[in-house]
């Protein structure tokens, strides 16, 4: 006798199961329409292969698998596609889904089909394609595709055993039960091939002791086999696959893992019939045996059922009356399902049809108190606690629940069965677990836009850091330009005037007086003074015509260089305020382009050499043009001034330091206004106060002069 | 043809709320009835009269609180809160004795805090304990028991002129085992034992035998599973193991031995009537084992330590308040969490 463990909980509810074992399997025969849905199994559904319109014979694969877990659908019987389109289907959520319509020809023609001649010799992969593309999913209710189920590598471990599982626990459900019972060769044989795919050490029928029939005629099949037929108590829900491993195996699937993680494969019975059809014969999932039982039904009994027929063709034949508060179950009492209407088809994995009265299964009365009696954890074979569970799950409190091990609930329903307060606790159960998902994926969903966001700001630091570090490095070049100036005691202004400064200075030593180099390693502004300065200075040595004719030779390449610049930028759809720019430069180069040639054109008459160029005070200008014509201005003013008696003198130095500190102030009050940027409004501010204390000598001077003429 | 659409499961056991307080009135009979042969009609007419007060309160209550009268009052549960209080009390208490201990079990010890299901605390061990407390005279004045100094044990009639009228009920009282025990200082067990009439065959004379009807009544509740035996033999072995451990042969200072603490006072009566009460215990099997152990030992040490004869309602108070404490720690494991499955499943992956 082989050792069995048993699992902690379960219940103990009537088994009525007798009533649908009375009869032998009997054909439901063809209903006028089958309505096949697209998603008999869990994972993505199929995808229809066929038009409407379009003729179908017997076993014709109609919709193919969309990935891989997810197995294709064949027409049970020969007929005419009438519709693809939304119907209502046996679902707990009473959802609709795509099905396709046949309406049966009733000549049942089988399309060509052939088994696998020498399976017992086939290889793996073959066995594994032609189970896929019969269409097989597991048959005891979840539906998971057996090609996926058989095909999980062998590399994690051997497979200790491979599990047949016969319990078949639900109360009222006997399509298992009667399987066994007649078609046991099928089952051993099917169980055969499943062995060869698995290549397990052992192979496990599990049975209930309430099916004594179906234990005597499996053990005769299975006879010089090496399988074992294991009987153990009837318990619900001892049918459960990790509770049926428990109990064969002692072995406990870890929470979140698969029975192969454990060493166990494990298959429904009707799946190992269906994976024997298709291997030997080469007959897709088309039907399957389905207990029509319930005291609404006159005669209860299990039909071997065409795959899309209609639950009413069955009851009909069953003797089904709708009684009040009546109700369609679709699986048992337990974990059944109620459907939406009579009409929903029978899909791969309905076992049973239950068509109770009123009176057999009443209408849940109201619940009362918990008085946390604890005969729920008594029932609960995952060894959950329900009645905290249920606490916690009124209380919305997500954590607990899930200390709790709420997601180890396989709502058997065995808590609720026992509850003697009419709790429905297995709903509460449900909905806790929606909420905990949802609450979940909301998680994620905000950790990820928390991710995003962080990321954002960390960038926009980052970039706002290196502008900043920028700004600095530039800050400190100047001053540290501005020390050198300082050193080499040509200016106190800013880097462009110095340059300006330094560029005059230059001139002067073209003109014969010793300068200093400035050091050349500035912007472009300052660079192109330097240039500037460095042509002046080889102009020194040339003639006044040379001069003339190189100026005019220099400004007319500036104005096409301009010119050209301008339709550059004109055409590239640059900003208006460089077009501008460029524009007032041409401008102001016309004229002196002008000056140029008279000058060259009155060369003869004219040559003067021009005056020494000193250090004077010009308003900050950024173009370098307007900075050469600034320079130009201080000459011009500086040789008017060398007419000029003293006083003359310091009083025009007022005046224009008077101005240039007004026109800083309104240029200051303009910039703050318009909101411009610090740096800028930093610059002016500065600027006028370097001017304030030159404004107070030249005042000085003049009122000097003042008394000296008073005196 | 319109189909009802409700979730599994579909069927429902047998079992109902009203029907595990009926089964707990019931398994008190072989209890009540020893009490009544031993110590006359008292205790019936105290469990009437509690009921009374009991459905009384609790409709009170529920009016009080706007809830519906019908479901609440058949559930039995008032009914059960009275009949143990009035069980627990000296047989022949005084009418307002009862009144304000029931009333107080269920208006305060209950619906005060939310009703059935809601109350931390045993109601009917608060209202002992309030009785207690506040009449400490007419709470241990225990009547004498049959055939001890030949007195004849009152009537229902008597009973219920004792209830219901100020008449002393002095004169048929007596000290009980558990006081002699206590108060002894001189004499060793056996000596103390055959001066005292009110000692029986293990224990008292009528306790015993109310101790065994209660043990009865317990173990048929065991049959009916209407709880499990983790917390009344967790809470008998705890005791007798003290009561061993403490126990030196009966010298003057003995604290009584291991069968007289079980079939004495309260224990049997608590152990399967009170600390079995599920809407104040630990909830899961290891945590009741718990909580009926820790019982144990607290009826033993305030028994012989404490400033009171018997303890269970003290005890069974204190363990309430350390219930959720001990769920915290008790939950039991969760398929697929065993050692077991965990390290074949590691064993096999490593082995791949």
């Amino acid at each position: 006798m082989r050792k069995i463990w048993d699992f902690h909980g379960g219940v103990h509810p009537p088994e009525n199961k007798h009533q649908s074992l009375a009869r032998p399997i009997k054909s439901a025969g063809i209903a006028p329409e089958l309505v096949l849905p697209l998603n008999q199994h869990i994972g993505a559904p199929a995808e229809p292969i066929v038009d409407v319109g379009q003729r179908v014979l017997k076993g014709e694969c109609i919709a193919k698998p969309d990935g891989i877990i997810s197995v294709p659908v064949h027409a049970p019987t020969s007929g005419t596609v009438t519709a693809i389109e939304e119907r209502s289907v046996a679902h707990p959520s009473g959802l609709t889904t795509t099905c396709i319509v046949i309406e049966t020809d009733g000549e049942d023609h089988w399309t060509e089909h052939s088994g696998i001649p020498d399976y017992a010799n086939a290889d793996r992969g073959t066995l594994l394609a032609c189970i896929r593309n019969a269409g097989i999913a597991g048959m005891g209710g979840a539906g998971f595709p057996t090609a996926v189920k058989l095909g999980v590598n062998p590399k994690a471990g051997r497979i200790d055993f491979l599990i047949l599982n016969g319990t078949e626990c639900e109360p009222y459900i006997t399509a298992d039960h009667v399987l066994m019972r007649e078609r046991a060769e099928e089952i051993v044989a099917g169980t055969e091939i499943l062995r060869q795919l698995v290549n397990p050490r052992e192979v496990l029928l599990g049975i209930e002791d309430n099916k004594p029939d179906a234990i005597e005629a499996l053990r005769r099949a299975c006879e010089g086999t090496g399988m074992e037929v294991v009987v153990f108590p009837t318990k619900y829900p001892s049918g459960g696959e990790k509770q049926l491993i428990e109990i064969l195996t002692g072995r406990q699937v870890p929470s979140g893992g698969l029975p192969a993680d454990v060493g166990v494969v494990c298959q429904n019975m009707g799946t190992a019939v269906a994976v024997y059809q298709a291997v030997a014969h080469g007959e897709p999932l088309i039907s399957r045996i389905t207990t029509v039982t319930g005291e609404a039904v006159a005669r209860p009994g299990n039909f071997d059922v065409l795959l899309g027929t209609p639950m009413s063709f069955l009851l009909e034949q069953s003797g089904f009356s709708a009684g009040r508060d009546q109700r369609l179950v679709m699986g048992g009492p337990m974990m059944g399902f109620t459907v939406p209407d009579a009409d929903v088809p029978i899909i791969k994995t309905t076992n049973c049809i239950l068509a109770p009265t009123a009176e057999e299964l009443p209408a849940p009365p109201p619940a009362q108190a918990c008085i946390r009696c604890g005969l729920c954890a008594e029932a609960c074979p995952a060894s959950l606690l329900p009645q905290q569970l249920y606490w916690f799950s009124r209380g919305k409190e997500y954590e607990k629940l899930e200390a709790h091990n709420l997601f180890d609930c396989i709502e058997c329903g065995a808590c609720s069965y026992a509850c003697p307060s009419n709790i429905p606790l297995v709903q509460y159960y449900r909905a806790s677990k929606a909420e905990l998902t949802q609450l979940r994926r909301d998680q994620a969903k905000s950790e990820h836009s928390k991710t995003r966001f962080e990321a954002r700001q960390e960038r926009l630091q980052r970039e706002a850091e290196e502008k900043e570090a920028q700004r600095q490095a530039r800050k400190q070049a100047a001053e540290a330009r501005a020390r050198e100036a300082a050193e080499t005691g040509s200016a106190e202004q800013d880097p462009i005037q110095a340059a300006i400064e330094r560029a005059k200075a230059k001139k002067a030593a073209a003109a014969g007086d010793d300068s200093q180099q400035p050091a050349a390693d500035m912007d472009p502004a300052q660079q192109a003074i330097e240039r500037a300065g460095a042509a002046r200075s080889t102009d020194a040595n040339q003639s006044p015509a040379e001069k003339a004719r190189a100026n005019l030779e220099r400004l007319e390449q500036r104005l096409q260089k301009s010119e050209a610049k301008l339709a550059a930028s004109r055409e590239a759809g640059a900003e208006d305020s460089i077009i501008e720019a460029l524009q007032t430069g041409i401008e102001k180069l016309r004229p002196k382009l002008e000056a140029a040639r008279a000058e060259v054109a009155a060369l003869p008459a004219k040559s003067e050499p021009e005056p020494a160029a000193e250090p004077a005070a010009a308003p900050p200008e950024r173009e370098l043009d307007a900075a050469q014509l600034a320079i130009e201005r201080a000459r011009q003013a500086r040789a008017d001034s060398a007419n000029q008696t003293p006083e003359e003198k310091a009083r025009a130095n007022l005046e224009r330091l008077q101005q240039r500190l007004e026109k800083s102030e309104t240029k200051l009050a303009a910039s703050r206004e318009a909101g411009a940027e610090d740096t800028i409004i930093e610059a002016l501010e500065a600027a006028i106060d370097k001017l304030r204390p030159k404004l107070e000598a030249a005042r000085r001077e003049v009122d000097e002069l003042n008394t000296g003429q008073e005196a | 043809m319109s189909l009802m659409r409700v979730t599994s499961p579909h069927a429902h056991g047998p079992l109902s709320t009203a029907r595990v307080m009926q089964t707990v009135l019931l398994a008190c009979i072989p209890g009540v009835a020893a009490l009544t042969w031993f110590f006359g009609a008292g205790t019936l007419v105290n469990i009437a009269w509690a009921c009374l007060v009991a459905l009384a309160s609790e409709a009170l209550a529920l009016k009080l609180r706007k809830r519906p009268l019908g479901p609440h009052l058949k559930d039995y549960s008032a009914l059960v809160t009275a009949t143990l209080l009035a069980i627990a009390m000296p047989a022949y208490s005084p009418w307002w004795l009862i009144l304000v201990g029931v009333s107080f079990s269920i208006i305060i010890a209950k619906h005060l805090y939310g009703g059935l299901g809601y109350n931390p605390f045993n109601p009917a061990m608060v209202g002992y304990v309030v009785l207690l407390i506040s009449f400490p005279v007419e709470m241990t004045s225990w009547a004498a028991p049959r055939g001890v100094n030949a007195v004849e044990v009152p009537g229902l009639l008597e009973a219920l002129t004792l209830c219901f009228t100020p008449n002393s009920i002095d004169a048929i009282t007596m000290a009980t085992p558990l006081d002699l025990l206590k108060q002894n200082s001189t004499l060793t067990e056996a000596v103390l034992w055959q001066q005292n009439p009110q000692f029986g065959r293990w224990a008292g004379v009528g306790w015993e035998w109310a101790s065994l009807g209660f043990l009865a009544g317990g173990l048929w509740m065991l049959y009916r599973r209407i709880y499990t035996w983790h917390a009344p033999v967790a809470m008998l072995a705890s005791l007798a193991l003290m009561a061993t451990l403490f126990h030196d042969g009966g010298s003057a200072d003995s604290t009584g031995s291991a069968l007289f603490h079980l079939l004495s006072g309260g224990a049997m009566f608590g152990a399967f009537f009170i600390i079995t009460d599920p809407v104040s215990s630990a909830v899961s099997n290891r945590g009741r084992l718990v909580f009926g152990a820790a019982i144990g030992v607290l009826v033993f040490l305030i028994r012989c330590f404490g400033n009171y004869p018997d303890a269970v309602a003290f005890a069974v108070l204190i363990m309430n308040f350390a219930a959720p404490f001990i769920d915290y720690y008790t939950q039991p494991q969760t398929y697929g969490y065993g050692k077991s499955s965990q390290t074949i499943a590691s064993d096999r992956s490593e082995t791949s």
